[in-house]
């Protein structure tokens, strides 16, 4: 009998086209997802006079660039970008959603959104997010422009199997905790490369009780722990949640794909190289208090003092992450006063990421100004259709168009130097989001609470009565 | 691109965790054609004092450490972004090798698609480097050494890249060799997993 297998060890052996001796395995890839970014790759194809193997499963999105302002003019670079991407999809068949289109969004929501990421496939991006596409039971992993070019011109790409690591967290989370705070709970306790070299499935109780936009927002964040791909199984949640979807199978097709889709499931006694048990029940909302999302603590913490840290290593991080961020040690990180709010990105903008946003901002103003950027333009139709935007608006926020914005400032949405953001993207990194900038990640929930006292703050006080 | 097997260079200790691609390369550069070049764009913003001119004190920046080919630096070194740029700034600034006790996972691997070696060495072996100035190294690919400084090490690397950087592989022609394979892969997933192959244009609106 066939020993038993994980979720993973199935997805990769129906990706397997052929394996060398070295262990390396030449895998299929069935989504190719591109983005202003790859034009690196169409470079180095055009360098090699070749052409897109297979255009039809490749799909172009424009979202680190776009202006999310209307009427904005882009600057000469920025527009170059644009127009970059449009040239390359248009010259090799490429259907893309770019500027202005009603599917266009960031590369990992609008991906999922309109079906084009499905259970079982194999998804790879230029862009380290793309574990994101993890969460609908695809093995999706991001890679570099070598990469790119190679995918492009075969679609295919050589991989050696990761180990395999299980992320368990059963319990139920509190109300105003959700899956951004599970995620940098885990990554706080493993570390930036805690995960490093594994392929991670979540599973337990309080995942299970996700929905697929909590379940995006987890595995979006698997990179910021080390892991190059994160997984859920796909269940009856992730089947409604596809289904009608634009791009996933109708009809008879739909049937037969979703009896395909649950038996993916692993087996029983399959083995893991590493688990790891999280208690949903102990986890409070999160913030970043570094330069790295591993520097984060639950809101009700003190800041650590380096003078406290026996590893002297450490304490050199600590002291640099404090003096970057402008914090003193030992105070409390609750009531750190704050510049500026942004809720967007690839990891929190989501319809159901802009309602906990609004849950705790309906009827109140902000203190501190603050971006809104939906994750698509069919996020910013059904925000809109729910009243949402009005949320934000009357609270003093700007409302404005989707893309990756403010996350990674390419298109010059950007947080001022030595100016403090409460973001709900996924880097604290150095000037990250501008240069000097310094970044408080944190959930939509807790930017709203942000804003409202313009300070960082326990958002479960401004949800009592309200839930 | 050519593959190589032995280096020798002068090596920079740049003692700092989780120097992630954002600070190798800021956003800012990364519309930037590769023909011109991106090495002066390496570590912009961390090189640099508030006034935008070059730190003296910057282990990079220092007299001592110019025309230096190998980088030494802590864990996590490349993590975060895909961005394959962050390894242009170091191959373009001239940089062979960079030794860590870590490496993000996406990082080493551009890194060896462009030649450039991510060894790996636990942080205790470097630390003796890291804690020093400038000084020069012998890397040997193929026997995975690190010698020079007083010290003697051997670094970790998947053998599956030790052979790429050695044999300067390209993978798209290597892979081209198994077009039939690939294709012949293609019809049996189409006939399998029929939706895998999305409906042009897509089938309806939400």
């Amino acid at each position: 009998m066939a020993p038993p297998r994980t979720f993973f060890d199935k997805l990769w052996d129906s990706h397997r086209i052929l394996s060398r001796d070295d262990g390396s395995a030449l895998l299929w890839v069935d989504r190719h997802f591109v983005h202003e970014g790859s034009h690196h790759a169409f470079a180095n194809l055009a360098d090699r006079g070749l052409a897109v193997a297979h255009p039809e499963l490749t799909f172009g999105v424009a979202d680190h660039y776009v202006p999310t302002r209307p009427g904005a003019v882009p600057a000469d670079n920025v527009a170059r970008m644009i127009r970059t991407l449009g040239e390359n999809a248009a010259r090799h068949g490429i259907t893309l959603f770019g500027q202005g289109n009603p599917r266009q969004g960031i590369v990992h929501v609008a991906g999922p959104e309109l079906g084009l990421t499905l259970p079982g496939l194999l998804v790879v991006c230029g862009d380290s997010h793309t574990a994101t596409h993890g969460a609908l039971g695809a093995y999706a992993f991001g890679i570099g422009a070598t990469e790119v070019a190679h995918v492009l011109a075969t679609q295919a790409i050589w991989q050696k199997k990761p180990r395999q690591m299980r992320l368990v967290v059963d319990g139920a989370l509190m109300p105003g905790i959700g899956a951004k705070d599970v995620a940098l709970n885990w990554i706080a306790r493993l570390g930036a490369d805690g995960a490093r070299g594994h392929a991670i499935e979540y599973d337990g109780t309080a995942i299970r009780a996700l929905s697929v936009e909590g379940r995006l927002t987890l595995c979006n964040l698997s990179i910021e722990g080390g892991a190059r791909s994160g997984m859920i199984t796909p269940d009856e949640t992730t089947l409604t949640w596809l289904k009608g979807r634009p791009y996933a199978p109708a009809g008879a097709d739909w049937d037969r794909a979703a009896e395909a889709f649950l038996a993916f499931a692993g087996d029983v006694g399959a083995g893991f190289d590493r688990e790891v048990r999280l208690c949903a029940d102990e986890i409070a909302p999160i913030v970043t208090w570094g330069t790295s999302p591993e520097e984060a603590l639950p809101i009700t913490a003190t800041l650590p003092d380096p003078a406290r840290e026996p590893d002297e290593a450490k304490a050199r991080r600590i002291a640099a992450s404090l003096d970057y961020m402008g914090l003193a040690p030992g105070r409390s990180i609750e009531g750190t006063p704050i510049d500026q709010i942004f809720i967007g990105s690839c990891t929190n903008a989501r319809i159901e990421d802009l309602r906990s946003a609004a849950a705790v901002l309906a009827g109140r103003r902000a203190k501190v100004p603050g971006l809104i950027s939906p994750g698509s333009a069919q996020v910013k139709v059904q925000a809109e259709q729910e009243g949402l935007d009005r949320i934000f608006i009357d609270a003093g926020l700007d409302w404005v168009g989707p893309g990756c914005s403010m996350c990674v400032g390419m298109n010059g949405d950007l947080v001022a130097p030595g100016k403090r953001c409460a973001s709900t993207t996924n880097r604290n990194f150095r000037g990250r989001q501008g240069k000097g900038a310094r970044t408080h990640l944190v959930s939509p929930a807790m930017a709203a609470a942000a804003a409202i006292t313009g300070t960082l703050t326990d958002v479960r006080k401004l949800l009592e009565g309200r839930t | 691109m050519a593959g190589w097997t032995r280096h020798e260079g002068l090596a920079v200790p740049l003692p700092l965790e989780n120097i992630d691609t954002d600070q190798l390369i800021p956003a800012r550069f990364m519309s930037t054609p590769r023909t011109q070049g991106y090495g002066s764009f390496l570590l912009y913003d961390l090189r640099r004092d508030g006034d935008g001119q070059p730190g003296p004190d910057f282990p990079l920046n220092r007299p001592d450490a110019g025309g230096a080919s190998i980088l030494l630096a802590g864990r996590n070194f490349g993590a975060g972004s895909s961005r394959e740029a962050a390894v242009y700034a170091l191959v373009d600034a001239g940089f062979r090798v960079v030794i860590a006790p870590s490496f993000g996972d996406i990082f080493a691997s551009n890194a060896v698609n462009n030649g450039l070696l991510p060894a790996q060495l636990p942080a205790e072996r470097i630390a003796p480097l890291l804690d020093g100035g400038p000084v020069r190294l012998v890397v040997d690919l193929a026997a995975g050494t690190i010698v020079g400084g007083g010290v003697s090490e051997r670094f970790s690397l998947d053998p599956v890249w030790t052979q790429k950087l050695i044999n300067g592989w390209d993978d798209i022609d290597l892979t081209r060799s198994h077009t039939d394979a690939i294709e012949a892969f293609a019809n049996a997933r189409r006939a399998g997993a029929p939706w895998v192959w999305p409906a042009a244009g897509g089938g309806g609106m939400p």
